[in-house]
C-alpha cells in the first residue's frame, strides 16, 4: 500500500533522504506547511532559527564550508526571500554548497503581486547555480534530488528551491526517495586528459622557479595530501588565495603565505618573478592578480579548475587542465620529477625576512604595556592560546586581513571567511555554523565593530543555542578598512567612517553571554586565556588605534611586485638573484 | 586588437526549462552586451531546444559569454559562429495597403527580383513575405517604403552549422555513457 503525504512531508523525508540533519532558517506564511512537518521530524533534523534570514544563510554557508556538506536553509517567501540573496551571491562566489528553499505564494496566485511574492527565480538566477519552482507536490522529489546533486557537485554553489503553497499542501503518493546523479546537460566530473597532465608536468620539470598558487578547490575537492606530496616533491613553494589559506599548514617549509593586495611578499614579488605557476582551483580574482597586464609577465600558467569558463576569463593561461583538483594532483604527481629549488626558495625566505623585520614585527608586538593591542597582535595571540586545530571565521574589513594573515593554521577548512562578495555581517552567523559543522574544534570569530553591528542580532542565536563561538570584536570606533584607504589616498578625510557604538559588553552581558574588555596590550594575553578555558560562548570586545592598518599593500591598478611596506609608502625592493 | 564591430551568432542548446531565456539574457546584461536578434525552438533532439542569438562585440568577449553560458546548467552546449561558419536565414513580413500597390505598376517585378512573396491580399492590406539574409530582405524594404508600409517584422535568425560533426549528439552520446557507468 503507498501512503499518501503533502508535498511539505515529502520534502523534509527528502531532505532525511539526503543525510541532512541540521537545517538553518526562519519560519513565515508561504512556509508554515513545512515548519509544520518539521515538527513531527524534530528527532531527525535539528532546526536552528536565527534572528534573521541573512543569518540563518551566512551560518549555513559557514556550516557547509567547515564540514563540506551541503547547508540547508528554509525560509518564506517576499522579503525572507529578499533577504537571504546576499548569501546566495556569496556562496555563488565563494563556491559554497547551499539547498535553499524558500517558500512561495500559491501558484494560481503568481504574478498578481499577492502579500509577500517576489519573482524568487528570476531575481536568483543570477546569483544561483540552479534556481527551480515547485509548482506541483510530483515534482519535489526529483527537484530536491537534482538540487542537492548540482550544489555540491562540480564547482559547489547554492541552489534555490522557490515551494509554492499549494505544492506543499497538495497530497501525493510516496516512493522512496531517489538521488540524483545524473543530469544530461551537466558533467561534473570531467575525464582529465592524460595529455593534459603530461604537458603540464613537462612544463613543472623543466620550470626553474615554479610556483604553486593554492585557491580554495584545493580543500573542496579534498587535494591537501596530494598538493603536499607535489609541493614537496618538486620541491615547489606555495602560496595560498585568502580562501585557499589552510590547504598547507602555515608551518611546512614549503608554505610561503597568502596572495594578493595584502598577501605576504614572498609569493606577491616572487609571482613576477616564477617561469610556471601552478594554479590550482582558484579563480585569479582581481585582489590576487592587482593589474592583470603585468601579472607574472615571466611565467607560463597552468590553470587547473573545474570551472572551465575560469579559463582565461581574467589571466591567460599557458596550459588548462579541467577537472577535478584532487584527481588532476593525483595524476600529475607521478609524472612530475624530484627536483631541487633551493635558490628559488630561499629568494621567498628573504622576501619574507624582510617582510618579518619591516611589516610583522611592529604588526604582531608592541612595546607599551598600556596602549592598545595591534589587530595582528590579537589575531596571533588568540591563534595560539585555541587549542589544537582552531577555525578562524572572519567579517570583512581589517579584521578580515589581518587576522587571516596572523592566524596559523594546522589543519585544512580553518578558514572561514566571504571572500569573493566581501560581505560584512558574514563572520557572526557563520561562525555559529562553523561550530555546528565542527563541533570539536574551537571557532574563533573576528570582527570589527562596523561588521558586528550588521548582524549582531545573532547574538540570541547563540544565547538560545549556547552556541560556544570565540568573539573577538577589533573595536576601533571606526570603519577601519575604508579608514585606511582615505588616509592613504584620499588625503586623510574621513568621510562617514567614524562610529559611535554602544557597549558592546553590555550588550552580550543582556544576552546572557561571558565577555571581558580589553583595553591594552597588559590585558591582552591573561583574558584570552580566560575566554579559552571558560566553556561557552565568550565575547572579548578589544580596544584597537584608530591608526593601526594592515600592510603590506598593492594599491589597486598596481602589479603584485608594488607593495607597499608601510603608511611612509616605502617600496619593497630585492635583487632579482633568485635564479638556479 | 579586437574588432569590437563582429556580428556573431550564438546557438545554445539547452532543456526547456522555465526561465532558460533569463538565465540567457542575464549573461549578457552583466557585460552590458545588446542582443540583436533572438529566436529560439524545438531542434531535432528531442526535449532540447535551440535558441539562436545574434550580437556584435569581439571575440575575446564572446568567448567568455559562451563560457558562461555553458556553466548554466540547463545548457548542453553553446557555440559561437561568424557568418562564414553556417547557413542562416530571416524572415521578413511587409504590411503595404492594396491600393497603393494596385497604382504601381513595377509591383509585380518587384517581388520577383526580390524572390518575394504574398500571402495574403484582402481589400486594405497586402502581406508579402521575404526569406533571406539580413541586406535582402532589408533592400526589400527600402524599395517598399514608397508605397508606405504601414508594418514590417524581420525575424530572429535561424542558422545550421556546415560542420561535418554534430557536436551536441556527440556531446549527448559521452554523457549517456557516463550515464551508463555511472549506474553500473
Amino acid at each position: 500500500m503507498s501512503e499518501k503525504i503533502s508535498g511539505a512531508e515529502a520534502i523534509i523525508r527528502g531532505l532525511v533522504a539526503e543525510g541532512v540533519d541540521r537545517v538553518f532558517g526562519y519560519p513565515g506564511g508561504a512556509i508554515i506547511p513545512v515548519y509544520d512537518k518539521l515538527y513531527d521530524h524534530t528527532d531527525e533534523i535539528t532546526h536552528i532559527l536565527t534572528r534573521h534570514e541573512q543569518g540563518a544563510i551566512h551560518a549555513a554557508q559557514g556550516y557547509a564550508r567547515v564540514s563540506g556538506r551541503t547547508g540547508v536553509v528554509i525560509v518564506t517567501s517576499g522579503p525572507a526571500a529578499t533577504n537571504v540573496i546576499t548569501g546566495l551571491s556569496d556562496a555563488m562566489m565563494d563556491s559554497t554548497p547551499l539547498v535553499v528553499i524558500t517558500g512561495q505564494i500559491s501558484a494560481d496566485l503568481l504574478g498578481s503581486d499577492a502579500f509577500q511574492e517576489t519573482d524568487v527565480v528570476g531575481i536568483t538566477q543570477p546569483i544561483t547555480k540552479w534556481a527551480y519552482q515547485i509548482r506541483n507536490a510530483e515534482e519535489v522529489e526529483s527537484a530536491l534530488a537534482r538540487a542537492f546533486y548540482i550544489a555540491n557537485s562540480g564547482r559547489p554553489g547554492p541552489v534555490v528551491l522557490d515551494f509554492a503553497k499549494n505544492a506543499q499542501n497538495q497530497m501525493i503518493e510516496w516512493h522512496p526517495y531517489r538521488k540524483c546523479n545524473f543530469i544530461r546537460s551537466y558533467n561534473p566530473s570531467p575525464d582529465i586528459p592524460e595529455a593534459d597532465l603530461r604537458r603540464a608536468a613537462d612544463l613543472i620539470n623543466a620550470a626553474k622557479r615554479p610556483l604553486i598558487i593554492a585557491g580554495h578547490g584545493v580543500m573542496i575537492s579534498g587535494a591537501e595530501d596530494a598538493l603536499r606530496a607535489l609541493a614537496e616533491k618538486g620541491d615547489i613553494p606555495v602560496g595560498s588565495t585568502l580562501l585557499g589559506l589552510s590547504s598547507l599548514n602555515s608551518d611546512h617549509p614549503l608554505f610561503k603565505g597568502m596572495v594578493g593586495m595584502h598577501g605576504n611578499i614572498g609569493p606577491n614579488f616572487n609571482t613576477n618573478r616564477a617561469d610556471v605557476l601552478v594554479c590550482i582551483g582558484m579563480r585569479f580574482d582581481d585582489r590576487v592578480t592587482g593589474e592583470p597586464d603585468k601579472y607574472a609577465p615571466q611565467a607560463k600558467i597552468i590553470h587547473i579548475d573545474i570551472d572551465p569558463s575560469e579559463f582565461n576569463k581574467n589571466i591567460k593561461a599557458y596550459a588548462t587542465i579541467h577537472g577535478d583538483a584532487r584527481k588532476t594532483l593525483e595524476g600529475l604527481l607521478p609524472m612530475v620529477r624530484e627536483n631541487k629549488h633551493t635558490r628559488w626558495i630561499k629568494s621567498f625566505d628573504e622576501a619574507n625576512a624582510v617582510e618579518r623585520e619591516k611589516v610583522i614585527k611592529d604588526a604582531v608586538s608592541g612595546s607599551d604595556p598600556l596602549a592598545p593591542p595591534h589587530m595582528g597582535e590579537v589575531a596571533l595571540a588568540v591563534s595560539l592560546a585555541a587549542g589544537p586545530d582552531p577555525v578562524l571565521v572572519t567579517d570583512v574589513g581589517l579584521n578580515q586581513m589581518l587576522s587571516a594573515r596572523y592566524f596559523r593554521y594546522s589543519a585544512p577548512k580553518s578558514i572561514i571567511t566571504s571572500g569573493g562578495l566581501g560581505t560584512m555581517g558574514f563572520g557572526l552567523p557563520a561562525a555559529i555554523g562553523a561550530r555546528m559543522g565542527a563541533p570539536e574544534r574551537t571557532v574563533c570569530y573576528f570582527a570589527g565593530d562596523g561588521g558586528f553591528q550588521m548582524t549582531i542580532q545573532e547574538l540570541g542565536t547563540i544565547m538560545q543555542y549556547s552556541t560556544p563561538v570565540k568573539m573577538i570584536v577589533l573595536n576601533n570606533d571606526f570603519l577601519g578598512n575604508v579608514r585606511q584607504w582615505q588616509a592613504l589616498f584620499y588625503n586623510n578625510r574621513f568621510s562617514q567612517t567614524p562610529m559611535i557604538n554602544p557597549d558592546f559588553n553590555t550588550i552580550a552581558d543582556a544576552y546572557r553571554i561571558a565577555n571581558e574588555r580589553v583595553d591594552c596590550r597588559e590585558q591582552l594575553a591573561p583574558a584570552i586565556a580566560r575566554m579559552m578555558e571558560h566553556p561557552g560562548a565568550f565575547l572579548l570586545n578589544v580596544r584597537i588605534d584608530e591608526c593601526d592598518m594592515v600592510f603590506p599593500m598593492t594599491p589597486n591598478g598596481c602589479a603584485v611586485d608594488h607593495i607597499i611596506l608601510n603608511q611612509d609608502n616605502e617600496i619593497f625592493t630585492m635583487n632579482d638573484d633568485g635564479q638556479q | 586588437m579586437d574588432n569590437n564591430n563582429t556580428l556573431f551568432t550564438i546557438a545554445v542548446f539547452a532543456e526547456n526549462h522555465v526561465g532558460l531565456l533569463n538565465q540567457l539574457s542575464i549573461i549578457f546584461t552583466r557585460r552590458c552586451l545588446n542582443i540583436e536578434s533572438v529566436s529560439a525552438s524545438q531542434c531535432s533532439i528531442p526535449g532540447v531546444h535551440k535558441i539562436t542569438i545574434t550580437c556584435y562585440s569581439n571575440r575575446t568577449i564572446m568567448e567568455k559569454v559562451i563560457s558562461q553560458i555553458e556553466k548554466r546548467i540547463d545548457v548542453i552546449k553553446a557555440f559561437l559562429y561568424t557568418d562564414s561558419e553556417i547557413v542562416y536565414q530571416e524572415v521578413a513580413l511587409y504590411k503595404v495597403p492594396t491600393a497603393r500597390l494596385l497604382d504601381e505598376e513595377h509591383l509585380e517585378e518587384i517581388i520577383r527580383r526580390h524572390n518575394a512573396r504574398i500571402l495574403e491580399i484582402t481589400r486594405d492590406n497586402t502581406i508579402i513575405e521575404k526569406t533571406g539574409h539580413y541586406d535582402e530582405t532589408q533592400a526589400l524594404f527600402e524599395e517598399l517604403i514608397r508605397y508606405d508600409i504601414r508594418q514590417f517584422v524581420r525575424s530572429g535568425r535561424v542558422t545550421i552549422t556546415k560542420s561535418p560533426h554534430e557536436l551536441v549528439d556527440r556531446f549527448l552520446t559521452d554523457q549517456e555513457e557516463r550515464k551508463r557507468r555511472i549506474h553500473d
